[in-house]
């Protein structure tokens, strides 16, 4: 999966759990987001699983910097 | 499948799920209405809690949210309340609550039931949930010894009371949850034997618990048993508790939300009370009208059968716990209830039928009349029918009425039914019991008014493609099939082998035309079948037949309009009709003067004549409800419109 596509559905799954339609990238980050706290962090990991079909390690889900580490990793794993 | 876990009974939300959603924050007035459509979905976590935030952001709103019946709910757990509280709000929109939820301090469950001044305690709650799993009450007795056992169960239900105590002085309804054993065995089998095992300790906890429940003033949310229908596999997920407390699995988040807004719609008195059946290919497969009562399939140990008989035998159960019955189906009313007093397999007979309604008029009409005759609203009733069109019609005309989604198997259908939970209850009376009883002897049919406005605005909506189109080989066999199986919308009932048929086809003084109609619920195949004969300038109809599945979809007067078409282009002066009654098929006796024919001669006992002159006519536009007209004459395919 190219980081273009990877984009577009995190684009969608921002709509679904944050209601959010700003632009996001790399350097995007939870404070940039309303919603994007703890538990609204959890429930973006849950909706990326499903949506691009891998499961993440609790230690992979707590250690995100920003949405650039998010891609990538849905990038290793989906390759 | 899987209907409890993933809301079968509910249809997936349409693909625009989220602007509807969104145009709601710009909405004036009471939203109620659209908001209950939306949560009337198969949601997710995120789409309930699209609606929650609609909610919150209306609260504010003078009468934003007054067609909904407020409810304040607390909530205290051991465990995190964040995931689960918008779709508790979400959820219960679909049951016609706007509730507001009161949560306590993470982990201080005892201290805030305790502490008159806690948040939850000066709310006002109307209901306080406690929802506390069984790591909130450390049941956890060394194993094998009885008695420790024993000392940690008094402990838990002595905290409970206490709470239930704390809170009963500020809130006139508590709520305890039954505890989910989490499927982590010891010693596998034995453990449902041995002390101080999880599967052990919870089973006597929820036994006692029930038993505390039936005698004090609390209410039980019956976890246990949700988790169990689903499977503690699937329920307990540890990352999720490790990762964010939430103590059960995320993607059961919406069945769980649905089960508690189910129990305090039911608190409010808002469960369902009479359920309306369908008949034919509901209550058993095969259509009574053409098939017969020797025809149609409800045998013990058929497999199609038995799926039947299941949820006669379902309903049954339902009745005995006070659910009214009725029927609504598309059928004389003579032979609908022939079956139930004749068939030997039936298990519903007539006496367990509040209201009988077996006619021709539309499912709405019916449903409205059916309501009234009980006395009961329209948002009493749920109408279980195989029909997707019907399902559609009665949900467009009376979004009041609840209509569960049913699969394709009848094996399922119980499932489906049982999984919606529409007579959720607190309590049985007696008198509950007797109400069912209470209309017994009473099968009453209740005359239906003209039909509902509105039906032909519903007939747009299915997109309905029909076609016209002379016999041809490919068609042959269900041409045939058809000419000698329907008995009850067939003119003349005249029968014709698969030879004969094929004749008419070469023969030129007669005209044949076979029908087909799509709509967005599927291809209903072909469903009309016409032969004419010529004499002269007159064209008479020799056979004219339809399948009852597409009745009241104005196909019939789209096949004159094809008649006359097809007539007039051959410079025919007059149509012939002619009714032949057999002890089927009454409901085509006005058949001709409802399509302005007059009547004509010879007379005779045994049929009536009917013409129709073209001399003077122009073409007839066919009924502006299908989205799409084809057809074909001898030679070309014309499209109209």
């Amino acid at each position: 999966m190219t980081d273009e596509e990877i984009y577009q559905g995190l684009a969608g799954l921002f709509d679904d759990v944050f209601e959010y339609e700003g632009a996001i990238g790399p350097e995007t980050v939870a404070a940039d987001v309303e919603g994007w706290d703890s538990v609204g962090h959890i429930r973006l990991m849950l909706a990326c699983e499903q949506a691009f079909g891998c499961r993440f390690e609790p230690k992979e889900v707590v250690g995100l910097q920003n949405v650039g580490e998010l891609v990538a990793m849905i990038r290793r794993k989906t390759a | 499948m899987e209907p409890i876990a993933n809301l079968g009974w509910l249809r997936v939300p349409p693909g625009d799920f989220a602007a509807r959603v969104k145009a709601l924050k710009l909405a004036e007035g009471d939203i109620s209405g659209p908001l209950r459509a939306l949560a009337g979905y198969r949601l997710d976590a995120n789409q309930l809690q699209r609606l929650a935030r609609i909610v919150e952001a209306a609260r504010s709103r003078k009468g934003a949210l007054a067609g909904l019946t407020p409810l304040k709910l607390g909530i205290l757990s051991n465990a995190t309340t964040d995931f689960i509280v918008p779709a508790v709000v979400g959820s219960g929109l679909r049951h016609g609550l706007v509730i507001e939820c009161v949560t306590g301090s993470y982990g201080q469950f005892m201290q805030d039931s305790l502490d008159p001044a806690s948040p939850v305690n000066r709310a006002g709650c109307d209901a306080v949930l406690l929802a506390i799993d069984s790591r909130g009450f450390a049941l956890q007795p060394p194993v094998g010894v009885a008695a420790e056992e024993h000392v940690a169960l008094e402990a838990a239900l002595k905290a409970l009371d206490a709470m239930r105590a704390g809170l009963s002085a500020h809130c006139p309804t508590i709520i305890a949850q039954s505890l989910v054993s989490r499927p982590e065995t010891l010693l596998g089998s034995y453990d449902a034997l041995l002390p101080g095992a999880e599967t052990h300790v919870v089973a006597a906890f929820n036994a006692a618990l029930a038993e505390h429940c039936a005698e004090s003033s609390m209410t039980l949310f019956d976890v246990a048993g949700l988790a169990s229908r689903i499977g503690t596999d699937r329920w307990h997920d540890p990352t999720a508790w490790n990762l964010a407390q939430q103590p059960f699995a995320h993607e059961l988040i919406p069945a769980y939300a649905e089960g508690l807004a189910r129990l305090l719609a039911a608190i409010r008195g808002k469960s369902r009370k009479a359920l309306v059946l369908d008949l034919d290919n509901t209550c058993w497969s095969g259509v009574i009208g053409d098939d017969g009562i020797e025809g149609i399939n409800l045998a013990p140990g058929d497999p199609v059968g038995e799926a039947h008989l299941a949820l006669q035998a379902y309903t049954l159960r339902l009745r005995e716990c006070g659910v009214v019955l009725a029927v609504s189906s598309k059928n004389t009313d003579s032979i609908a209830r022939q079956v139930f007093r004749e068939h030997p397999d039936m298990l519903l007979r007539e006496e367990h039928i509040a209201v009988f309604q077996a006619n021709w008029t539309d499912k709405v009409s019916n449903l409205a009349e059916i309501a009234k005759a009980l006395n009961l609203g329209l948002d009493s009733l749920v109408f279980v029918d195989d029909n997707p069109a019907e399902r559609e019609l009665v949900r467009q005309q009376l979004p009041q009425v609840a209509v569960p989604e049913l699969p394709d198997s009848p094996a399922l259908y119980v499932r489906t039914l049982a999984a919606a939970g529409y007579f959720e209850a607190v309590g049985l009376s007696d008198e509950d019991r007797a109400r069912a009883r209470f209309y017994a002897d009473n099968a009453k049919r209740v005359a239906v008014q003209a039909a509902a406005g509105g039906i032909d605005d519903y007939l747009r909506s299915l997109d309905m493609v029909i076609s016209f189109a002379p016999f041809d080989e490919r068609g042959r066999a269900r041409i045939t099939q058809l000419i000698n199986k329907s008995n009850q919308f067939n003119l003349t009932t005249r029968r014709y082998s698969e030879a004969e048929v094929a004749a008419l086809s070469t023969d030129p003084s007669v005209t044949t035309m076979q029908v087909r109609l799509m709509d967005k619920f599927g291809d209903n195949g072909m469903i009309s079948t016409v032969i004419c004969r010529d004499r002269g300038s007159e064209r008479e109809i020799d056979t004219w037949l339809m399948s009852c599945r597409v009745l009241g979809r104005r196909v019939e007067e789209a096949v004159l309009a094809a008649l006359v078409r097809g007539a007039r282009a051959r410079g025919i002066a007059r149509l012939i009709g002619v009714y032949r009654p057999t002890e089927r098929n009454g409901i085509v006796a006005d058949h001709y003067q409802k399509l302005g024919f007059a009547p004509s001669s010879p007379v005779r006992p045994d049929e009536a004549r009917w013409a129709l002159d073209l001399a003077d006519m122009c073409d007839l536009d066919f009924p502006d409800v299908f989205s799409e007209i084809l057809y074909e004459a001898a030679e070309s395919v014309e499209v109209v419109e």
